[in-house]
């Protein structure tokens, strides 16, 4: 069981997407977790052949459990079990439950590779414990049909499926196929993808009061931590937003509705972008040494409608155009609130944003998420009067805050995050 | 587009985008984004909606006349009055 | 509207050819007294004289050499080699010759020259009268080849041929003489398409020339079963219509190919690689290829049907590319 935030002790296996003798690589998503904030994907961090599940769907076991064994392949006489799952700190916890290789002749091992069996699972009667012939065709004797790994192990589906799996997001790896040969046909893909969606609205998912519940605890204990731990200070600065709104109006009025950016693309973009200010806010502190983060994968606060809160990951959001920032943030809130995010969404902000402004308060004093160590917060954008070359006008305003932990910075990096935040927004072409 | 019909096809894209809110108990003067807790991408995917399935071009300076049921029945009927 | 033959409606067209462009002229083995081998040029002697229904002696080399001289010469020749298998002792003519002059002149020379000949099997004639060559023709650069498959196309194919500026051969299928079909005057056609058949949704059946009567055959039957074939018809193997080909497989998302010839470098062959180069992620099943067994295609009635694609096998291709066992 992964960790999927610093706050999570435990989680509960909700459906598993690959099957014992699956081939999986690194970076497939293979299960999906509850972890009473969301259902999240979790992708497998090893390469081989799933050779057994250990744990039931609907099963809550605390992070770093086992979830299932994987056997490495580089070499099939050599089946090698590593367990998948992960350590607190994310840490792959592959070490767990490897088991030694046996000692054995080559006769044994080709024996063994051509019949799919396990070495490291057949108990050895030979001198110094070693897997004999005569063990393994008593082995052989006990699985007559140890899961045949197919050529390659690769799914047979036809190219169309394989189009049709991407385009519907269904792993193929899960359909039974039809096809010729027992291949998977594009009817098999899209009948996956009919009873997948038959099965979400029936699956025995926790309940919405449940879930509600477990998250309030979680962000009951979370927030606790933060300000046990984190000495935060606060600063904030009121920006003129004039320019950046009118830039906004101008572009909007071009496009057709799916096009056009919302005021929230270009304040997000400019809170990433000013890290390259003060690149100290961007990172952890882990056993009270900090380590700054190398790319920002902006945190985006998300309130969910039955209540609660999640901060998932833009990865990158410095980086991105703000045309793709603005499609990342509609799909980010879009699977957030149907309760499907990926793990390193979840596991991996960098820094967090909270723009409570579109409730309509001024300003936002936050909570920083640990072991992160600041949190940007935007009030809401309103006409109010301001002092522009001596007169009174009326401009659109942000208050925009900062929570900054002390043990990493101090209110003079602080603030000059802020005038970096205030510039960028005074050229919103550039940004 | 009758009114009524028109009603029906705002309350559908509402629901869509806040599946959760409970449509029967919002008045017709309430303020949608207040009343359902829209935040921005919301709203905008609600214009999206009314746009598509109305055929009308919908702009910024037009979101005021969206904020309440009524309100956005009475624009949407005069945009199609106009063509 | 009456019925007509596969051979009336290619002697009607030689015979309007003839009379519409005093520059045409039909050439090749027993073509004037006999009547050609296959009965296509009966009565043209009488009517045309020998001038212009010429008999040759037993060379092919030497009445196809005349044939491209001739049609250097300003003439519009149309050529009658017996089978295919004949044409072999052409093939320096043709492929040397004819297909390449209008590039080793640099553009000075065209060869609009007419090959007709016999192809196919099914008949009793043996390994020496019986193969489909075609799809070697149809590697050559230069070379037009065209493969009626109807009473239409058999009629209509020959003045378009006849106009084009290259060699054009043209492959009569045997077994297709005595086939009859409503003629509709008999308009020219065009040379450079494809035709859908039959349209369907399941699967794309593309056969030509003998191989589109198995295919219809096939689709019938597979009717029968609720699984809805397309048929498609080739009729041009040099240029292939591509476009026609992988519209309608982008559509039914699996292709059988239906071919007389070996399937070992062969035209369908060359037709299931474009379609895996150019539809590649349509396709929900391995394209099939229906082909006449690798032998020397055997006399016995009952040997050489079992070397042919017939419709049964057509049918088994299809449910296997859909994914239904037999039985």
């Amino acid at each position: 069981m992964p960790s999927l935030g610093a706050d999570m002790e435990s989680g509960v296996l909700l459906e598993w997407l690959v099957h014992p003798g699956d081939r999986v690589r690194k970076g497939d998503i293979v299960a999906v977790v509850d972890t009473a904030k969301a259902a999240v994907e979790v992708e497998c961090f090893d390469t081989g052949v799933i050779e057994r599940l250990l744990v039931e769907p609907g099963t809550r076991v605390p992070v770093g459990t086992a979830l299932a064994m994987i056997a490495t392949v580089p070499d099939p006489a050599l089946h090698q079990a590593r367990v998948t799952g992960a350590g607190p700190a994310g840490e792959p916890a592959q070490a767990a439950g490897r088991t030694a290789v046996p000692v054995t002749s080559p006769l044994v091992r080709q024996l063994a590779a051509e019949r799919h069996i396990d070495l490291g699972s057949v108990p050895g009667t030979g001198p110094g414990g070693r897997v004999t012939r005569a063990d393994l065709q008593a082995a052989a004797r006990v699985v007559p049909e140890a899961p045949p790994v197919p050529d390659g192990a690769r799914v047979r589906a036809s190219p169309l499926a394989r189009r049709l799996a991407t385009e519907l997001g269904v792993d193929l790896g899960t359909v039974a196929g039809h096809g010729p040969g027992d291949t998977v046909d594009a009817e098999d893909v899209r009948r996956a993808a009919a009873e997948r969606l038959d099965r979400r609205s029936t699956a025995g998912l926790p309940s919405t009061a449940d879930r509600a519940s477990a998250m309030r605890t979680q962000i009951a204990s979370l927030m606790a931590r933060s300000k046990r731990e984190i000495p935060h200070y606060y600063l904030t600065e009121t920006v003129d937003l004039a320019a950046a709104m009118t830039w906004l109006r101008a572009r909007n009025r071009e496009l057709p509705v799916p096009g056009r950016l919302v005021p929230a693309a270009l304040l997000l973009k400019a809170a990433a972008l000013a890290i390259r200010a003060v690149p100290d806010l961007n990172g952890f502190v882990v056993d009270g040494q900090f380590t700054r983060a190398e790319a920002v994968h902006l945190g985006v606060a998300i309130s969910l409608r039955g209540g609660g809160l999640v901060a998932p990951a833009i990865h990158d959001a410095d980086r991105l155009a703000l045309t793709e920032l603005m499609a990342k943030l509609k799909d980010l809130v879009l699977r957030t609130r149907a309760g499907r995010l990926r793990r390193a969404e979840l596991s991996d902000p960098t820094i967090t944003v909270s723009n409570l402004g579109e409730q309509g308060v001024e300003s936002i004093l936050g909570v920083i998420y640990p072991p992160q160590v600041a949190l940007v917060g935007f009030g809401t954008v309103s006409d109010r009067p301001w002092a522009i070359d001596g007169l009174l006008g009326v401009r659109p305003l942000v208050t925009v805050s900062l929570a900054a932990d002390h043990r990493v910075t101090d209110g003079a990096s602080g603030a000059r995050y802020l005038l970096a935040i205030r510039q960028l927004l005074q050229r919103p072409e550039e940004l | 587009m009758k009114p009524e019909d028109m009603d029906r096809l705002i309350r559908t894209a509402l629901r869509e985008v806040a599946p959760d809110a409970d449509l029967a108990q919002l008045g017709a003067d309430a303020d949608l984004r207040e009343a359902l807790g829209l935040d921005s991408l919301d709203f905008l995917r609600v214009v999206e909606l009314l746009s598509q399935r109305t055929g009308h071009r919908i702009d910024e300076e037009d979101y005021p006349r969206l904020a309440t049921i009524t309100s956005a029945t009475t624009f949407l009927s005069d945009r199609a009055a106009v063509r | 509207m009456a019925d007509t033959t596969y051979r009336e409606a290619i002697r009607e067209a030689i015979r309007e050819a003839m009379r519409r462009d005093e520059r045409v002229f039909l050439m090749g083995e027993d073509v004037g007294p006999y009547g050609g081998a296959f009965g296509v040029s009966l009565g043209l002697l009488e009517e045309f004289g020998p001038e212009r229904i010429r008999d040759t002696p037993l060379s092919e080399s030497a009445f196809v050499g005349a044939g491209i001289g001739a049609a250097l010469g300003g003439m519009r020749p149309i050529v009658e080699v017996m089978t295919v298998n004949f044409s072999l002792l052409a093939l320096d003519q043709i492929i040397n010759n004819a297909a390449t002059l209008l590039h080793m002149s640099g553009g000075q020379f065209a060869v609009p020259l007419v090959i007709r000949m016999t192809t196919g099997a099914g008949r009793q004639l043996a390994a020496q009268h019986s193969h489909s060559l075609e799809g070697w023709y149809a590697h050559i650069p230069g070379l037009r080849i065209l493969a009626p498959a109807t009473v239409a196309d058999a009629r209509g194919m020959l003045w378009p041929a006849l106009r084009c500026p290259d060699p054009v051969l043209i492959f009569e299928y045997g077994g297709l003489y005595n086939a009859s079909g409503e003629l509709d005057g008999g308009a020219a056609v065009d040379i450079d398409t494809a035709a859908v058949r039959r349209p369907g949704s399941d699967v794309t059946i593309i056969g030509y020339g003998g191989t589109l009567s198995t295919s219809l055959t096939a689709a019938d039957r597979l009717a029968d079963d609720g699984i809805d074939a397309e048929v498609v018809d080739l009729r041009t193997l040099r240029p292939l219509d591509d476009a026609t080909l992988l519209d309608s497989v982008r559509r039914t998302h699996r292709a059988v190919i239906v071919d007389e010839g070996w399937r070992s470098g062969s035209l369908s062959a060359e037709i299931s690689a474009r379609i895996t180069e150019q539809a590649f992620y349509d396709l929900d099943a391995p394209v099939a290829r229906v082909c006449s067994a690798e032998v020397p295609i055997p006399y016995a009635r009952h040997m050489e049907q079992a070397a042919l694609p017939q419709p049964a096998g057509v049918v088994a291709a299809v449910r296997a590319a859909l994914g239904r066992s037999d039985g």
